[in-house]
């Protein structure tokens, strides 16, 4: 292993970091919100490995199908909550990735204010009519 | 303060030779972004199927045509790359592979990686769609 490996990665407040002793005592770093974010987003990717597996497998599985065969499918609970848990995460993964990306390329406050509004309501909707859609065939 | 003022820029990307570790960062976002894009369109897929009107059947054509399949086909991609890569990130987050040279060979071999996973995804759902 290389010098990396001298201070823990995953430790939020490492000696000798920039965040000033209050900082590094209340734990939040500069941005003020600490680490949260950062987590997350490392905690819905490691659950979208295996719902992302699922659904290219699945898709593949369900190529030949009709609508009604694939209304059958979904109407399956297993296949409900998994592709509800999907919709939750997946979005949840966006928003944060999004806001990123929209937080270091968009640099007017204006602008950057409208579009990072406009991520997250739209993430939260796809993510309500994702879930409520699939409860509603899983149910119906 | 003015809401638009000139920014640094450290590199200058007009100027910085590309290379693998750069390339492969911003791909991951531009995945990213179109993989964003693509979400939508399965939500609205999932939607038309719970409709029960011709909303499915115009979706599942348009899907089906070449522009719809060269779609999925970028989406596939973009899908496999995002996730190889995104391990890739993950492995890093916990101090593995952070080598100069470790970190070439698991570039080249998220790009191989994603490469095979989508040529073998199309093969396998040619072969069972037809």
């Amino acid at each position: 292993m290389s010098d990396w490996n001298r201070e823990d990665p995953l430790d939020r407040n490492p000696p000798g970091g920039r965040a000033s002793p209050l900082r590094r005592a209340i734990g939040l770093g500069s941005s003020g919100s600490g680490a949260h974010h950062w987590w997350l987003q490392r905690v819905t990717a490691v659950a979208l490995v295996p719902l992302s597996i699922w659904l290219v497998a699945s898709l593949i599985a369900h190529a030949r199908d009709g609508q009604q065969d694939l209304l059958a499918w979904l109407g399956r609970p297993a296949v409900a909550v998994t592709m509800a848990a999907l919709w939750v995460i997946l979005f949840w993964h966006m928003k944060l990735g999004l806001r990123v990306i929209v937080e270091d390329y968009v640099h007017a406050d204006r602008m950057k204010f409208a579009i990072l509004i406009v991520v997250d309501l739209v993430s939260l909707a796809l993510m309500a009519i994702g879930v409520f859609t699939n409860l509603y065939l899983a149910l119906h | 303060m003015p809401s638009s003022r000139p920014r640094p820029r450290s590199p200058d990307v007009r100027i910085y030779k590309p290379q693998l570790t750069s390339v492969l960062s911003i791909a991951h976002r531009a995945t990213g972004v179109l993989l964003s894009a693509g979400s939508v369109l399965l939500v609205a897929w999932l939607v038309a199927v719970a409709d029960g009107s011709n909303a499915y059947a115009a979706l599942d054509g348009f899907l089906r045509s070449w522009i719809g399949i060269i779609l999925l086909v970028g989406w596939t991609f973009s899908l496999f790359y995002h996730l190889c890569n995104g391990i890739r990130h993950l492995s890093w987050d916990m101090d593995f592979g952070f080598e100069l040279a470790s970190i070439y060979l698991s570039g080249w071999l998220v790009v191989s990686a994603s490469v095979v996973l989508t040529l073998a995804t199309w093969i396998i759902g040619m072969a069972a769609g037809r």
